[in-house]
């Protein structure tokens, strides 16, 4: 039943406490909720806008609801969920601030991923080819990226400390490397990725 | 048979509620006994686990789809839904449809005889709610034998259906599908409903609903109740796409007051279409049924009333409908959600407006199929 998943969301899985009740922001094709629900007995919800991912989701069992995460969870009250996920989505969010604020209001405790372009190699390409750097995990180009936020893994951390916001759990992940994927040191510079669980809870 | 037709089909009668066991009512009255016209497509399996109810809209019947007779011009009103290979795969699924107490496709209504006098029961018929249509079908599922439905669905006041079933009888509904639908009706819609009820209500043939047993029925007054309700199941922008400005069978204005734009034409057409095929006191109550339609009501809150259902949902709206708006829609999954029901929420690109709901088939089947797939597995 449960095929390969990808590594990054195995560490987002390893967050998450069974019998929680979890929602995933931009959930795509229900991948995740799937995996959580299937090994961590979860409850899960999705927050799609494509179709196809929605379609995918129904067909995978997964619950899921149609909408466009930029314009907020108005309809989700306070502390309603155990965790909420927001999986490599955050770069492409028009209004990323308001997303991670009403995340942090919804969830108990908030997971965030995304690609760090402190990442060396992207450094290297500004510096040297002086373009906005096109590599094998930001793959696009400037005008046609849907990544119209990024941000780096040092950016992160100021915003959590400049936002009253704690930082409870902190996995960096370089995808390239053939056996240990997990970065320890100099994260922004070596990290592809950073998984970051946080909250705004003072528990 | 892929894609096909279920071909020539039959309604069916189904006659319950004999004194004293007439159905108690909302209101209080008693009602019977009551026939429900009913039709079936497809096969009940030997579990009888794959048995779907479609509850119809405020001018629908039975005949949900293929033909009475080989010779009609229309098969049912969802034939785009139900058949061989279709959302409602009649290979899979045994598809129920019934028509709704208070209507006048041959199930008990106004127009029917009142055992009592032995007339039409005319305005004598008790004033209906949703919530009583439901119990009602519940008589006709228990007497198909079906204990738990695999699903539910339809649109509008079906819609309402499906939601008051999940409500009434939860562990008879394994999942639904209420799409195009409210947990109430809003305050534009009850308006809508008075302004077609109060144009039969002032047609001097109706006669406080006593016109059954006269030569002259009020076609003025359910005309124009139609042509009002039309409007509101279209949109702006399909009026103007089919429409537009363009006049009717002629180049220039004629500056009189004829029917001089296409649009108006058709709403004619709708308006004395109807009238040949719906009786206008069953408007009157079924719009009324409608109107009072919350189904918090009796709870503390949306929420709470939703609190023991026991179904997956599949909550469907369409962006263009300001009838039944997507936000109506949303406040059923977020109750639903709240008692941390199983709800996926679809809201459908589309310009038809309410209507949608009958015209978007292929949006509607990619969804409908997948979901049915999947509960059809946990039942």
């Amino acid at each position: 039943m449960l095929k390969y998943i990808r590594y990054d969301l195995q560490i987002i899985g390893n967050f998450i406490k069974p019998n929680s009740k979890v929602l995933d922001l931009g959930c795509g094709d229900g991948t995740l909720l799937e995996y959580l629900k299937l090994t961590k007995n979860v409850i899960p919800y999705g927050v799609e806008i494509s179709e196809k991912g929605i379609e995918k989701c129904i067909e995978k069992g997964v619950p899921v609801f149609q909408g466009d995460i930029d314009e907020g969870l108005l309809d989700y009250k306070n502390n309603s969920f155990d965790y909420v996920i927001l999986s490599q989505t955050l770069q492409v969010t028009k209004k990323p601030y308001k997303v991670l604020m009403e995340m942090l209001r919804v969830g108990k405790k908030c997971i965030v991923s995304f690609p760090n372009f402190g990442y060396l190699t992207i450094r290297l390409y500004l510096l040297f080819k002086g373009r906005m750097p096109k590599v094998k995990f930001l793959p696009y180009n400037w005008y046609d990226t849907p990544n119209i936020h990024h941000l780096t893994i040092q950016d992160f951390y100021i915003f959590c400390k400049e936002n009253n916001i704690r930082i409870l759990k902190k996995v960096f992940l370089n995808f390239s490397l053939k056996k240990n994927k997990i970065i320890k040191f100099l994260p922004n510079i070596f990290a592809q990725y950073g998984i970051f669980m946080i909250t705004k809870n003072n528990k | 048979m892929k894609n096909g037709s279920v071909g020539i089909v039959k309604t069916r009668y189904y006659t319950f509620g004999f004194p004293p066991n007439e159905l108690k009512l909302e209101s209080g009255e008693k009602l019977g006994p009551i026939t429900l016209a009913y039709e079936t497509y497809g096969k009940l399996n030997k579990n009888k686990t794959n048995a779907i109810l479609i509850l119809h809209a405020l001018s629908g019947d039975a005949h949900a789809a293929g033909y009475h007779k080989s010779t009609d011009r229309k098969p049912g009103w969802w034939d785009i839904m139900i058949g061989p290979g279709k959302a409602f795969d009649t290979n899979k699924y045994f598809i129920i449809c019934s028509n709704v107490i208070g209507g006048c496709k041959g199930s008990t209504g106004p127009n029917s005889i009142n055992p009592k006098t032995g007339k039409p029961y005319g305005l004598n018929f008790p004033i209906i709610t949703i919530k009583d249509m439901v119990n009602a079908q519940k008589h006709l599922i228990d007497y198909l034998g079906i204990k738990k439905l695999l699903s539910l669905a339809g649109g509008s006041m079906g819609g309402m259906q499906v939601l008051q079933w999940t409500v009434s009888y939860p562990e008879m509904c394994h999942s639904a599908i209420p799409i195009a639908t409210a947990p109430y009706l809003s305050a534009q819609a009850i308006a809508f409903d008075e302004v077609g009820r109060q144009a039969i209500i002032s047609d001097p043939n109706w006669r406080n609903g006593n016109y059954y047993n006269t030569d002259k029925i009020p076609a003025r007054g359910l005309a124009i109740a139609r042509m009002i309700g039309h409007i509101t199941y279209l949109s702006e922008e399909s009026m103007h796409r089919k429409f537009g400005r363009k006049l009717q069978d002629k180049e220039k204005y004629s500056y009189k007051f004829l029917t001089e734009f296409q649009v108006e034409s058709y709403l004619h057409h709708q308006g004395d279409s109807f009238v040949k095929r719906f009786d206008a006191n069953s408007y009157l109550y079924i719009t009324k049924a409608m109107d009072y339609f919350d189904i918090s009501q009796g709870y503390k809150s949306l929420t709470d009333a939703f609190k023991r259902v026991k179904s997956k949902f599949l909550v469907i709206s369409f962006s263009s409908d300001w009838l039944f708006p997507p936000s109506q829609s949303r406040v059923i999954v977020n109750a639903l959600r709240n008692n941390l029901k199983e709800v996926s929420y679809v809201e459908i690109k589309s310009s038809y407006g309410h209507d949608a709901f009958l015209l978007e088939a292929k949006h509607l089947t990619r969804l409908i199929k997948k979901f049915l797939n999947t509960v059809s597995k946990e039942i």
